[in-house]
């Protein structure tokens, strides 16, 4: 039974590359297009999700917000959220922890490394 | 009857199709034919050469009709129902060219070919591009490349 | 196509979205708006792009996009104001950043000039902001990896201890301990000893407290860097400890000794108490390598672990299916699709009329059920057809969209400032004409920029602002699209237009012309040349050029100019290059069909409307005035003699810039909408004939091109006259 993936990205390209490397790798990939369609999406999924990557800067609602969200949520609070950065300082990395991140994945992703870090966060 | 080549080191194979103006054999690269059609009236263009006999319906598309005897240089065809259109791919457009008959299928070989004596009309400068022995004939190979009238020519 | 080079061409696709988001942005901004969610927008359009560049590697475009990027964080972190030399030069950045795009699609890699300086420009603006661990970076390859003071002992260690204990932090951001621990043991051989001194009755439990710590023995090949990189995502959140093992350790006794722990006790007790029934971690799929002699980590059956994880056994109520994606739900269409539909749906047509016609030849009643039932099919065609136009129905502005940066450009070439106008954006239009209009319009706005406007001097010395303004407008006017191009510049110098055409012969020295004939002789071909322009205060080169795109898409274009006051250039097209609404008439046994769009009135004439002018020429008297008459049959050739006008049909046209005239046919067939087949497709453009059509009968029929028949025949009259 394969892992589903929930990917959250504005960009399309970047939505496409993520289901192409997640999808190789055996995973099921559900995708949102910012913050606010990644909440609806989860409500709607017939199946939770197991893992969630999401980039940062979105439009409606950013990286930051969804995590929030998605934190505040008893339902998924305990779904691993992996941000995707091409903002390596630290400072930002630490935002993203803050509002609850799992962990993190920089831009452009390797997608070896990409599901390494999956594997990391989830069963 | 196609005729197998015997040298096969002396240049690639080519097939063409042969066809009948008059008393007259020619023929053309096989690869540029669409298909072969019966003969239906067309419609006239305004302000056109005289070889070009109108345009026909072909499934939808619009096709320009030759009459390739009056391209040549010899008398015009009289069309009728016993007339062939030879549809081909010319560059980017596709057009209808009125002949007599259809021949055969022939299988050449490039050393097959023998140039273009040099007594000639214009019009043989313009399309024929080699004579092929066949059978005691002379078949003229036909280049339609500038089948359909110069734009130069058109301008007013 | 390779998945790669698909999700490429996605990029490209997507760049050109997010460069219009970054330009439309920036000008809001340019005029006063201050909405954050605009800068905002403005910074994500460019860290998109920068975002995509990166997964390519199209180094040229990371570079700039980087720089820009950075430029506009400052911007819209309120560090940098969006001044309006700020936003110019983010404009001239955006435009440069458009053609790296456009560079990095062609694989061109030939250096920018531009860029350079550009870049120089921007990283002043940032005032040093830049974040240099970005910089230099190798993209691929970026890799957090923390500190490691380097011990090296002589020789590599045997192995690490590790000892783990995780805050609660940890767990709240969904980080699972068995996972990390997992991860430990694919890099060597572990043995993992539990700590579980900390855990308290389960009546005092904190569900999201931490409370377990684990110390692994690892032995192996792998080294400090690996083994912290694991822990990666939860540096801080835990305590963390490696050790090497010391030589001669082996390997058992690697920390303080631990209390035994029963875990079956533990599980007893739980579901004693009846807890909320906390489900078992699945255990990892890799064999264990962790000798007998430890504990594997213990599934989270100790409500230790907090919020349950993903198996839950009380699935919650599912959020309501129907809540789908918003209102105007879109979706993408690969284009040749609709294509191929348009194509299907104008052969149904065909096919319906040809229905239509054999019925009606089969003598069946105009009540019987037969025909009743193809009106009724007729309809539906005609709606199936609309639809189907409507689909690839384009509001203009994806054309207009490129005007603004022509009007930049062209204004700093001629050092004339100007504001661009445009209305109408959002008039939908087929998208065979869309495509075909770029050229036209930028021929139109560059003469009107170059030549309409006068320069600063001249317009401050006539009472005008220094800034010209250029409107561009689309509308929809009586079943046609309608674009105005208008300036506001001195209009058209009425003497030397007439000068000039004199002079080429164009017109005779003695002609009297209307003014607006006379502005309208720009367009004749080989009105003017290069040496003209910089002369001439009106329009310039290449308008007979323009003219004949325009009319080779169905479509219409005059001038009307007021001196001093600027000028108006008015196109009208077709509202789609496929369908027509024509007349069909026979003219020397000829079947032709003549758009509807085009035809005023038709009448009958009469003997003695019709004068003689002197060789075949003729005009036709109409309510008290003269129009030419047009021997249809004559201009195309199809007949030697003129044919009585007695014996015809007139149809009274109106063409270009309101010339009237009356065409003169055999005979009126009747009406019907055809589908427009090209003539140019497979043969090439006949003088008189805008295209072609197949009617009910399966034979081509030609569609007239009324101006050029029309300009022909006036051309003649003149002489004559």
């Amino acid at each position: 039974m394969s892992m589903t993936v929930l990917t959250v990205d504005d960009s399309r390209t970047m939505r496409e590359m993520l289901r192409l490397a997640l999808a190789d790798a055996g995973f099921h990939v559900v995708q949102a297009e910012d913050g606010i369609h990644g909440l609806e999406v989860l409500q709607a999924a017939a199946e939770r999700p197991q893992v969630i990557v999401t980039d940062i800067n979105m439009p409606r609602m950013d990286g930051f917000g969804f995590i929030e969200e998605v934190r505040g949520d008893q339902r998924y609070r305990g779904i691993p959220i992996l941000v995707l950065t091409t903002e390596s300082d630290a400072e930002k990395k630490n935002r993203a922890r803050m509002a609850g991140a799992t962990g993190w994945i920089v831009k452009p992703f390797n997608p070896v490394k990409l599901v390494d870090a999956i594997r990391r966060v989830a069963a | 009857m196609t005729q197998t080549t015997q040298n096969a080191g002396a240049g690639g194979l080519r097939e063409l199709i042969s066809f009948r103006i008059g008393a007259q054999e020619f023929c053309v690269d096989i690869m540029v034919i669409r298909e072969i059609r019966g003969w239906t009236p067309a419609t006239a263009l305004p302000q056109s050469p005289a070889f070009v006999r109108g345009v026909i319906n072909l499934r939808g598309a619009v096709l320009p009709i030759v009459d390739l005897a009056s391209r040549l240089g010899f008398e015009s065809t009289e069309a009728s129902d016993r007339n062939v259109i030879i549809v081909a791919q010319i560059g980017e457009q596709v057009v209808g060219l009125l002949v007599d008959a259809v021949s055969d299928i022939l299988t050449i070989t490039d050393d097959m070919i023998q140039p273009t004596p040099d007594v000639a009309s214009e019009t043989a400068k313009t399309f024929v591009r080699g004579l092929i022995p066949m059978d005691g004939r002379m078949i003229s190979l036909i280049g339609l490349e500038r089948v359909l009238p110069d734009l130069e020519l058109e301008a007013a | 196509m390779d998945p790669l080079a698909a999700i490429r061409e996605t990029f490209f696709q997507e760049c050109e979205e997010q460069l219009a988001e970054l330009e439309a942005g920036l000008l809001a901004m340019e005029e006063g708006d201050s909405d954050p969610e605009t800068i905002n927008a403005v910074f994500r359009a460019v860290h998109s792009i920068k975002g995509g560049a990166g997964a390519f590697s199209l180094e040229a475009l990371i570079r700039f996009a980087h720089v820009f990027e950075t430029a506009l964080d400052e911007m819209r972190s309120g560090r940098l104001a969006p001044s309006g030399e700020v936003l110019k030069t983010m404009l001239r950045a955006a435009d440069v950043l458009a053609d790296l795009v456009r560079a990095a699609h062609d694989d061109d890699s030939s250096d920018d000039p531009r860029a350079a300086a550009l870049v120089e420009e921007l990283k002043a603006m940032s005032g040093g902001a830049e974040d240099t661990s970005e910089s230099e970076e190798d993209w691929g390859d970026f890799e957090f990896k923390p500190q490691v003071i380097a011990f090296d002992a002589p020789a590599a260690p045997a192995g690490y201890v590790v000892r783990f204990k995780p805050r609660a932090d940890l767990y709240a951001k969904a980080n699972e301990a068995a996972l990390l621990l997992r991860e430990l043991t694919r890099l060597g051989e572990a043995q993992i000893e539990l700590d579980a001194h900390d855990v308290p009755p389960l009546a005092d439990l904190d569900p999201e407290a931490a409370y377990l710590a684990w110390t692994v023995t690892l032995t192996g090949d792998a080294d400090e860097t690996t083994i912290r990189e694991v822990f990666e995502f939860v540096d801080g959140d835990c305590e963390l400890d490696v050790q090497p093992i010391a030589d001669g350790d082996g390997g058992g006794d690697g920390g303080e000794a631990l209390p035994a722990f029963d875990l079956s006790a533990l599980l007893a007790k739980v579901q004693q108490d009846g807890a909320n029934d906390p489900p078992l971690i699945v255990q990892p799929d890799e064999p264990e390598t962790a000798p007998a002699a430890a504990i594997p980590p213990p599934p989270p059956a100790a409500p230790v672990t907090p919020p349950p994880p993903a198996n839950d056994p009380h699935p919650d109520a599912q959020g309501p299916g129907a809540r789908k994606a918003a209102e105007g739900a879109t979706i993408r269409v690969d284009l040749e699709r609709v294509d191929r539909m348009i194509d299907l749906v104008g052969e149904l047509v065909i096919n319906q009329a040809v229905l239509a016609q054999r019925v009606m030849e089969a003598g069946l009643a105009r009540a019987s059920a037969v025909a009743v039932g193809l009106d009724e099919l007729e309809q539906l065609t005609r709606e199936i057809q609309d639809s189907v136009m409507a689909i690839r129905a384009q509001p203009v502005k994806s054309v207009f969209q490129r005007i603004p940066r022509l009007v930049r450009e062209v204004s700093a070439m001629t050092g004339k400032p100007v504001r661009l106008v445009t209305e109408g954006e959002g008039t939908e239009v087929d998208k065979t004409v869309i495509e075909r209009l770029a050229d036209p319009l930028t021929h139109m706005i560059r003469n009107a920029i170059d030549h309409g406007l006068e320069s600063p001097e001249k317009r401050a010395a006539a009472g005008k602002p220094a800034e010209g303004v250029v409107r561009l407008s689309a509308a929809h006017r009586s079943g046609r699209i309608v674009i105005e191009v208008s300036d506001d510049g001195g209009g058209i110098n009425r003497e030397r237009v007439k000068a000039i055409a004199v002079e080429k012969g164009l017109i005779s020295a003695e002609a009297t012309l209307s003014d607006e004939e006379i502005d309208n002789l720009i367009f004749m071909p080989g009105f003017s040349t290069a040496s003209e322009i910089s002369e001439v205060s009106g329009r310039g080169v290449g308008m007979d050029v323009v003219r004949r795109s325009i009319q080779a898409l169905g479509g219409r274009i005059n001038i009307t100019s007021k001196p001093d006051k600027g000028s108006t250039f008015t196109m009208s097209l077709p509202l789609t290059l496929a369908v027509l609404d024509g007349m069909v008439v026979s003219v020397s046994g000829q079947t032709l069909v003549a758009p509807i769009t085009a035809i005023v009135e038709t009448l009958q004439p009469k003997a003695e409307d019709v004068h003689s002018l002197g060789g075949h020429a003729r005009v036709i008297s109409i309510r008290g005035g003269f129009v030419p008459l047009i021997d249809v049959g004559l201009a195309l050739n199809y007949r030697a003699d003129p044919l009585p006008a007695t014996q015809g049909v007139a149809l009274l046209i109106e063409g270009e810039g309101g010339a009237r005239a009356a065409l003169l046919v055999d005979a009126i067939q009747g009406q019907r909408q055809v589908v427009i087949k090209s003539l140019e497709a497979n043969y090439r453009q006949v003088p008189g004939v805008a295209a072609a059509t197949i009617l009910g009968d399966g034979r081509v029929a030609l569609i007239l091109d009324i101006d050029t028949i029309v300009a022909v025949s006036r051309g003649e009259t003149r002489k004559a006259g």
